[in-house]
């Protein structure tokens, strides 16, 4: 059996473990209202799954915190840029960062929610988090541009946008990449928890309120798992666009 | 035309050149040479304006530069082909170009491996090939065949002094053959500063 396969094995194996010690849990516990069995969340999945307004819920809170996400990663990327050419803009944007990172997420919500309005404040929160992790990562991969190479480019006279594809790019895409495995999940979460506190019409987070509010927890359960599922595609969809990024950017400079 | 006037560079409370003068016109050769640790590499830096002076002034009119540096400092991402490509335009019209002088340099066949796949000596040959490609009107050379045997020595030798025909060059070098084969005047490290060899 090849590497690949036996660790796909292990992987699918232990996630059958989990999914047979929830199966145990709730055949002992025996409530639904507490804790309903993987089946019933499958099937209740399913259910919703198979009307339109799911879907439309669902896409509803991509876009707003794929938005976010987006406009968190530009404005990371863009600070990180800044704070790497300019010491000045380093000593004035470097303690916001470390103070959005060690704010807790929900005092940003309460305070977004008196600020803006409920619509916009999971685009908000989602930029919020994903920004600071964009930042530091991007910013540390500018560092680590290699200085010789750096002198390599200034003796042949290089034109920029050569030293970028050839140079920068390469050194900081695998930074970059490390920043969005962590952010994305991160800002997905803040963003559909910042959902379940403002209750923004057709989100997943008014859904998974309501759920919690009519005691239906197997729905609960199903948006819960919808989250992660759809967190996982976005991680990998977005991780596969960086790496395309980066054989674009080696064609570039071929 | 190159000039240094008074050149002082210190590292720390170290001094390493000190009041150093050289001037380098078109198509003359010059090689520095002394113990190691005398400011050769330095001189090369503060030549190349990579190295600001301390003292001093450093003008440099050469418009074409190209350097050859003790370690290979290719793009570890990048191909062989693609490295010397990289300094042509790194462009796909150039690369026939890049091609030509990765065969000149006896490395025909090592266009498509990366720099990590290549001995010391085939990477140390890139790196010439590179500063070669782009035609300069001043070549610095550190150390360049210090990984190459001695008969590949005399062949890249030849191959440098004859492309290198219309250039200035500027070698450091602890290889008195090797300054002879690329025909250069030697100056000696004296003091922190570099005199003509008597």
């Amino acid at each position: 059996m090849s590497p690949a396969a036996k660790k796909a094995l292990a992987k699918t194996g232990a996630g059958l473990f989990w999914i047979l010690l929830w199966a145990l849990l709730a055949h002992l516990v025996g409530q639904k209202l507490l804790l309903p069995s993987p089946l019933l969340v499958v099937k209740t999945l399913l259910s919703l799954a198979s009307g339109a307004d799911f879907w439309l819920t669902l896409l509803n809170s991509l876009a707003r915190i794929l938005s976010g996400m987006l406009a968190g990663t530009l404005l990371g990327v863009v600070l990180a840029v800044l704070t790497h050419g300019s010491a000045v803009c380093r000593t004035i944007i470097a303690p916001f960062m470390s103070l959005v990172k060690s704010t807790p997420v929900a005092s940003f919500i309460i305070l977004a929610l008196i600020w803006l309005g409920r619509g916009v404040v999971p685009l908000f929160i989602t930029a919020l988090m994903v920004m600071p992790v964009v930042w530091a990562n991007v910013s540390e991969g500018l560092r680590a541009q290699d200085e010789k190479l750096l002198e390599v480019a200034r003796v042949f006279h290089l034109p920029r946008r050569r030293v970028f594809f050839s140079l920068t790019l390469p050194t900081v895409l695998p930074y970059f990449r490390s920043a969005l495995c962590s952010a994305l999940g991160l800002g997905w979460k803040a963003g559909v928890a910042a959902e379940v506190l403002t209750v923004p019409q057709r989100s997943v987070g008014r859904m998974i309120y309501e759920s919690k509010l009519y005691l239906e927890t197997p729905e609960l359960f199903a948006w819960t798992v919808t989250v992660i599922a759809v967190s996982f595609l976005i991680e990998r969809l977005l991780l596969r666009l960086v790496s395309g990024l980066w054989r674009k950017g080696d064609d570039e400079h071929a | 035309m190159l000039d240094l006037q008074n050149v002082g560079v210190c590292f720390g409370v170290k001094s390493v050149l000190n009041g150093c003068t050289l001037s380098l016109a078109p198509h003359e050769r010059i090689a520095l040479m002394g113990p190691s640790g005398c400011g050769k590499t330095t001189l090369l830096r503060t030549a190349l304006g990579l190295q600001d002076p301390d003292s001093g002034a450093v003008t440099n009119t050469f418009s074409r530069p190209a350097a050859v540096f003790q370690e290979d400092r290719l793009f570890p991402w990048l191909t062989a082909v693609e490295n010397i490509n990289l300094v042509l335009s790194g462009k796909a019209e150039t690369i026939s170009e890049a091609r030509h002088w990765l065969e000149r340099l006896e490395l025909g066949d090592a266009g498509e491996l990366y720099p990590c796949e290549l001995s010391g000596g085939m990477r140390q040959r890139i790196a010439i090939a590179r500063a070669l490609c782009v035609r300069p009107d001043l070549l610095v050379l550190d150390e360049p065949l210090k990984q190459l045997d001695a008969a590949l020595q005399a062949r890249v030798s030849a191959l440098i002094s004859e492309a290198c025909r219309e250039c200035a060059l500027l070698l450091a070098t602890h290889s008195e053959e090797e300054a002879k084969a690329l025909g250069c005047r030697i100056y000696l490290c004296r003091d922190g500063t570099f005199y003509p060899e008597t």
